[in-house]
């Protein structure tokens, strides 16, 4: 299972493509997708989200549902979902979780 | 110190201005990524896991109260709230916004400084002696000399495309703490027998996948001639620097295949048609550098030693700071101070605005406005009269900063590794964390007295882990962080690469490791007074295998 991922371009924050066509700020909201189609399709809607400058560094990454949650198999992928691992208190990790709700 | 003269003035000034206007227009989409990623990158902006990265050139690590007071209003008003510093001597902050990077700049720019040449293929920030202009063991300030090298190679025309990037660093003491054998070029600054000034030169050191330590190619270099030879190695590494493979593109893979004595051959060629040209250094601009170097009015303050004695007596812990933190100053009146980023389980390097703040006061009010930034990410403060000593430890106290750990195992050097950066394989803070706090009683760490580990998140070497007494290198495997463990580096007169000591560790099991690595260390020394390295050097790793392996040795 694969999920978009890329930083935005104004100010570098990591977001994940998400199902209703915008960029979200957690990785909860992604769209999680399962065959070579729809990981093309992916790879489209990033090239052409790169190209018109909203993102950098865009990635189709691997992912699992843990729990019915999206769990990223790389752990540079899980730290950029959350913040730095030792500073629980900077990045995502570090917002109310409303937005995840 | 140096102030920069109307050149460097119009030119921050001119920069500043054309990357705000390229940064707009990136914003507006004017220019593409790759298009304006080159043009980011020279003025030391990258892309990291969750923001965008500033780094901030510190020449020769050198900094102002007033610098550093900037600093720390970075990190509040931009940034969240800190700062790291690190082995290259400069400061990185890890959360601008892109907008914001052209106001940074304008911030920096009031205070002279700027992020330029902090990256990409050029010669790098020149990095220097933490205590120049201030120890003891020193025959001359070799500042003045990384800044001639600054201005030369600032936006310098023939080498700002060079293979790779290039790193220059010096010492004006025989004791080497610039770590200059790791670097593409280092300069010992000293004299020769008639008493004039000159340097030994070393090239093609190095870290990253392949280290490699620096070659002497000369004995003496009289000074004068420090632009023109610099600029025939240049040339030498320019031509000849391998350009069809990135990890092969440092001017030490050159030195190696090409043999040290045909680069010599090479480099006098190239120099005998520049030597008695127009790089040749002027007596008088070499003084009106120093001139700006000067030291500060030393003035006798002969009740310090007393002042020691009697605070000594007072504070147990003020005595320990003392005999771990304070080095000896050239001036006996004098003592220099290293302010440890490291305190126990703290992140290596990081220092708030509040605590930039405050350094930058103690340096106005005890150290002549003076801070130094250390390779090994500590701060220093080069001019402390011992009077004062107990007053600028009281005001450490405060601010959370007066660990006496400086050579010690917990004065750890740690890369940001995966918590931050793009490229690493697995997390160097945290290690760095664990272990610090494992050893956290400082009498256990003063028993085992010096002891310099160092950490990377990958094999870009960011973290100095080749050169450590103690390495780690994070790797991945199959998905999972694994921790390589090398013993034996050193960075220092005697520079040497360490030895992977066998298998790999997990994160649970690193800081257990790096227990029964010192636990072997304590039962094999000599005697207190043999060092880690020293007892590493004459016995080899056979009894660090042995405590780390044999059970599974045996088993298997
Ligand atoms: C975005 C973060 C960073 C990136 C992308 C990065 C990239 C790299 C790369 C690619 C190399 C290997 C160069 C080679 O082998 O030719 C390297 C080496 C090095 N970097 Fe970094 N680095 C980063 C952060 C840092 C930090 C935080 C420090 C200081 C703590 C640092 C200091 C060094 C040093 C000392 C070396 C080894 C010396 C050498 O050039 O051989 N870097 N870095
Ligand atoms: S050593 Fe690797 S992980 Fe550490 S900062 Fe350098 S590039 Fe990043």
């Amino acid at each position: 299972m694969k999920i978009l991922t890329a930083n935005r371009l104004t100010d570098g924050e990591a977001v994940w493509f998400a199902a209703d066509g915008t960029w979200a700020e957690t990785i909860d909201a992604a769209e999680t997708v399962g065959d070579k189609a729809d990981e093309a399709r992916l790879e489209a809607i990033g090239k052409a989200a790169y190209d018109n400058n909203e993102v950098v560094d865009v990635n189709l990454i691997d992912v699992s549902l843990v729990d019915g949650a999206i769990q990223p198999l790389r752990l540079r992928e899980v730290i950029r979902a959350a913040g730095p691992s030792n500073r629980h208190d900077l990045g995502k990790q570090a917002r109310p979780a409303a937005g995840a709700a | 110190m140096y102030r920069y003269d109307e050149f460097d003035h119009d030119f921050v000034k001119a920069r500043v201005a054309d990357f705000s206007d390229q940064v707009e227009r990136r914003l507006a989409g004017e220019i593409t990524e790759d298009q304006f990623r080159p043009l980011r990158l020279m003025n030391g902006v990258y892309l990291q896991l969750h923001a965008y990265m500033l780094r901030i050139a510190v020449p020769y690590g050198t900094l102002s109260s007033k610098q550093m007071r900037m600093l720390g209003h970075i990190a509040r008003k931009y940034d969240k709230g800190y700062g790291h510093f690190t082995t290259r001597q400069n400061i990185q902050f890890n959360w601008p916004a892109l907008s914001d990077i052209p106001a940074i700049l304008a911030d920096l720019a009031s205070v002279e400084m700027h992020a330029i040449q902090t990256s990409g293929n050029c010669i790098r920030n020149v990095t220097a002696d933490h205590f120049a202009g201030a120890a003891a063991d020193e025959v001359a300030d070799p500042r003045p000399y990384a800044e001639i090298l600054r201005q030369w190679s600032s936006v310098h025309p023939e080498f700002s495309y060079l293979p790779r990037k290039f790193k220059i660093a010096v010492t004006g003491a025989e004791r080497d703490r610039a770590a200059i054998q790791t670097h593409d070029i280092g300069l010992h600054l000293k004299k020769n027998d008639k008493g004039e000034l000159g340097f030994a030169v070393y090239i093609g050191g190095g870290q990253g996948r392949t280290p490699m330590v620096a070659k002497k190619i000369r004995d003496f270099l009289p000074e004068q001639h420090l632009l023109s030879y610099t600029t025939a190695i240049l040339r030498v590494y320019n031509l000849h620097g391998r350009r069809d493979n990135k990890y092969k593109a440092r001017i030490k893979i050159l030195v190696h295949e090409t043999g040290v004595d045909e680069i010599i051959r090479q480099v006098e060629h190239e120099w005998q048609a520049l030597k008695d040209g127009e790089l040749k250094l002027p007596e008088a601009d070499v003084a009106a550098i120093q001139s700006y170097f000067a030291p500060p009015a030393l003035t006798a303050r002969p009740e310090g030693d007393e002042a020691v004695k009697l605070a000594r007596l007072d504070s147990k812990s003020f005595g320990d700071w003392i005999d771990q933190n304070v080095f000896t100053h050239r001036n006996p009146d004098y003592a220099a101070v290293t302010i440890s980023l490291k305190g126990i389980g703290e992140v290596p390097g990081d220092a708030t605005d509040s605590q930039m703040d405050a350094v930058a006061d103690i340096a106005e009010t005890y150290g002549f406005d003076e801070i130094r930034v250390s390779h090994e990410q500590n701060l220093i403060l080069p001019h402390v009269a011992r009077a004062d000593l107990k007053a600028v430890y009281d005001a450490l106290v405060a601010i959370d900063l007066a660990t006496a750990n400086s050579n010690l195992i917990s004065d750890i050097i740690a890369c940001p590794g995966l918590d931050y950066c793009a490229l690493a394989n697995a997390r160097s803070i945290p290690v760095a964390q664990e272990i610090s706090k494992r050893f956290a009683s400082l009498e256990r760490q003063r028993d085992i007295g010096e002891l310099k580990l160092k950490i990377s998140g990958c094999i870009n070497a960011c973290g100095h882990h080749h050169v450590g007494h103690i390495g780690i290198l994070g790797v991945e495997k199959k998905g999972a962080e694994l921790y390589q463990v090398t013993l034996g580096g050193s960075a220092d007169e005697h520079t040497s690469v360490g030895e992977i000591i066998g298998r790999g560790f997990g994160p649970d099991e690193i800081t257990d490791a790096i227990e029964t690595i010192v636990d072997t260390y304590l039962g094999i020394r000599l005697d207190r007074t043999e060092k880690f390295l020293d007892a590493y050097r004459r016995v080899g790793p056979a009894p660090f295998k042995e405590a780390l392996y044999a059970s599974e040795a045996k088993a298997a």
